[in-house]
């Protein structure tokens, strides 16, 4: 009854394959952009760099994720080191040549995408476990190797810093519009990957992810689809990065791109839901999320027992948290958030009727 | 001679960290073979392990703390049997890979929770000061930890070849269905499996506890074993042992003679750049079995 199709009739192709088919869908997405956009002004400096912000990076980076491992099914453990890829781009880009920041974004994917292209080649001979710990020597190789080279990492803290943001006329100095930034480039490759996967590229990688010689016998080639998927994946990363120098830390720092921080990617696209564009977002915010509400938490639960909370036990809870979510969701809802929320969708459909 | 001398100590100090990498990915092995589960939570067994002994140790002295952590290695590997891994039994190989990585996370924040962050010394009372065999100098601690180790994997060959238990992980490994057709019960080797890979992670706890001390960068040295399973054939354990000390004896090596003139820390990546070459070469290591794909 809330959210229907019935009486909705598509006449022409188009309608039918436009992105959101559903007029509910449409107005939903319509309002939560609006929202985005109208709320960064009201919130504090607190709200945006501690919270939205690194949603919105870490929504890009599990997306990209989720792209070859939720679509393409090759399990990556390396979009850490392919967002600092991006991130020294954007940093020496931007910094040290003063190219403009909308082409030291895409100087960014594209840098990451090549770096991952030629990481993820020995997906060709090598899957599952074994291409897992491929990447992550990609993961260690990276890092170790901006770190080591001073022209890359400008010495031995592997910390660049970048003047202040300009776009044209614009100097991105407030939260806000960093914020902004942030948004935009995330808003333009959602789009963009929600395309994307329904195109025959992202078919092929589901075809792939079914049953890789299957997919080969009945035409897929592996060689091309394998790589794009690492290609795309690290393309966004790429950008994730970029977002991370410019509009959060206002620095490129190896200490982000660690293998922990891999993980936790790759948790988001597993507590978000493998194989949906939504997903990634939904993972990405809960993990954003769960050290503020587990500190909020012990903090009342403190006041109310009269105990202390000291920073590690918030750390090491979070670590907890964190992981046995990853065991449950695989266990109990191996799509994730996502799906959850298609359940919904699913009863909003027919409520309050049992069935039409 | 000089010369010679010094490569002969890299060597010797690079083979007795190789040990440790070797216990590190004997634990990875025993579990894949018998459940064809990577189990990424490896290294923080070894944590929780070589943690809990160390926090047993005043209490309970060394045959009590040994004891105990045993025990706990075992309710563990029941725990982790029933609540990981039977919900997820007929989920693809990655889900389970994934899950194992869900479990580190929570085992390390439960040890660290309990015993606290602190790093922790482990001693072994033994005199600190090295022996000297032909002119090279070798840790007394380090000679144990070698020890200890050999003795571990001949137990280990015995159990797997000379028991009924062995012979049901085998079983196990060649084919989960068939060996449950035959009666055999899964739960119960699965629970032992990783109770006898909980030990491992005991012993290599130790090993690397008694070097650097306890903290929560052993848990990272998981991340080390990885290539060296690579190297050496995820399902074989004379594969782990070998390429456990190729990789100890060439990075210490590497780090040497080619060290100096690329910069330090090169030791840091060689056994990753040394798996990679092998992921493209052998993707199935030296030991490992080939397998064959159909549709």
């Amino acid at each position: 009854m809330v959210y229907r199709e019935a009486g909705i009739y598509h006449a022409t192709y188009a309608q039918d394959a436009r992105l959101f088919p559903i007029p509910a869908d449409r107005v939903g997405v319509v309002l939560l952009l609006g929202a985005a956009v109208a709320v960064a002004p009201l919130l504090g400096e607190y709200w945006l760099r501690g919270i939205l912000i690194p949603f919105l990076v870490y929504g890009l980076a599990a997306l990209g994720l989720n792209l070859v491992t939720g679509y393409a099914g090759l399990l990556s453990l390396g979009q850490a080191a392919f967002m600092a890829v991006g991130a020294y781009t954007a940093a020496i880009l931007y910094g040290r040549y003063g190219v403009p920041v909308p082409l030291s974004l895409l100087a960014s994917g594209l840098m990451g995408a090549l770096v991952g292209a030629v990481a993820g080649a020995p997906s060709l001979r090598i899957k599952g476990l074994y291409l897992a710990v491929a990447t992550l020597c990609a993961q260690f190789l990276i890092t170790w190797t901006i770190q080591r080279v001073p022209w890359i990492s400008g010495g031995v803290y592997a910390t660049l810093n970048i003047p202040p943001v300009r776009l044209g006329p614009w100097v991105l100095d407030s939260p806000a519009e960093q914020y902004y930034l942030a948004l935009g480039a995330v808003v333009l490759l959602t789009v963009f990957a929600l395309n994307l996967v329904r195109t025959r590229v992202g078919r092929a990688w589901q075809a792939i992810r079914e049953q890789d010689v299957s997919a080969a016998v009945i035409g897929v080639s592996l060689l091309r689809y394998k790589l794009l998927a690492f290609a795309a994946s690290s393309f966004y990363a790429g950008v994730a990065g970029a977002l991370v120098v410019f509009s959060w830390y206002g620095a490129a720092n190896i200490e982000e791109f660690n293998l922990l921080n891999s993980i936790r990617i790759l948790g988001m696209v597993v507590i978000g839901g493998m194989g949906s564009v939504l997903g990634s977002f939904l993972g990405a915010g809960f993990v954003t999320l769960l050290p503020i509400f587990v500190s909020v938490v012990l903090h009342a639960a403190a006041k109310a027992a009269g105990g202390a909370v000291t920073s590690d036990m918030v750390a090491n809870l979070e670590h907890i948290l964190f992981g046995a979510l990853i065991v449950f969701f695989l266990a109990v809802e191996p799509l994730g958030l996502a799906h959850l929320w298609k359940r919904l969708k699913d009863r909003l459909r027919l409520w309050p009727f049992p069935y039409y | 001679m000089s010369d010679l001398k010094f490569v002969a100590e890299l060597l010797v100090s690079g083979l007795l960290v190789g040990v440790l990498y070797a216990l590190v990915a004997l634990g990875f092995v025993l579990i894949y073979k018998a459940s064809d589960v990577f189990n990424f939570a490896q290294g923080a067994m070894t944590f929780v392990a070589a943690l809990a002994l160390v926090s047993f140790l005043p209490a309970l002295g060394w045959v009590g703390a040994v004891v105990a952590t045993v025990v706990l290695m075992g309710v563990l590997a029941l725990g982790v049997e029933r609540l990981v891994l039977r919900p997820l039994v007929g989920q693809p190989h990655l889900s389970l890979a994934v899950a194992t990585l869900g479990l580190a996370f929570v085992l390390e924040g439960l040890a660290q929770l309990v015993w606290g962050t602190q790093p922790k010394r482990l001693d072994l009372g033994l005199p600190p000061q090295p022996l000297q065999v032909g002119g090279i100098f070798v840790g007394r601690a380090d000679l144990l930890s070698a020890i200890v180790a050999a003795v571990l994997v001949v137990g280990l060959v015995w159990f797997f070849q000379r028991t009924r238990m062995g012979l049901a992980l085998r079983a196990v490994a060649d084919d989960h269905e068939a060996a449950l057709a035959m009666g055999i019960r899964l739960k119960t080797v699965w629970s032992v499996v990783w109770a006898l890979s909980g030990v491992v992670a005991l012993v290599a706890g130790v090993v690397w506890g008694q070097r650097l001390g306890v903290h929560f960068a052993v848990s990272l040295v998981a991340f080390k074993a990885l290539p060296v399973l690579i190297i050496g054939g995820i399902d074989s354990v004379p594969g782990a042992i070998l390429a456990g000390l190729l990789v100890g004896a060439g990075e210490s090596l590497a780090e040497g003679l080619v060290g100096p003139y690329v910069g330090r820390g090169i030791q840091d990546v060689f056994a990753y750049l040394l798996a990679l070459v092998f992921l493209l070469v052998r993707p199935h290591g030296l030991f490992g079995r080939e397998v064959i794909e159909r549709v």
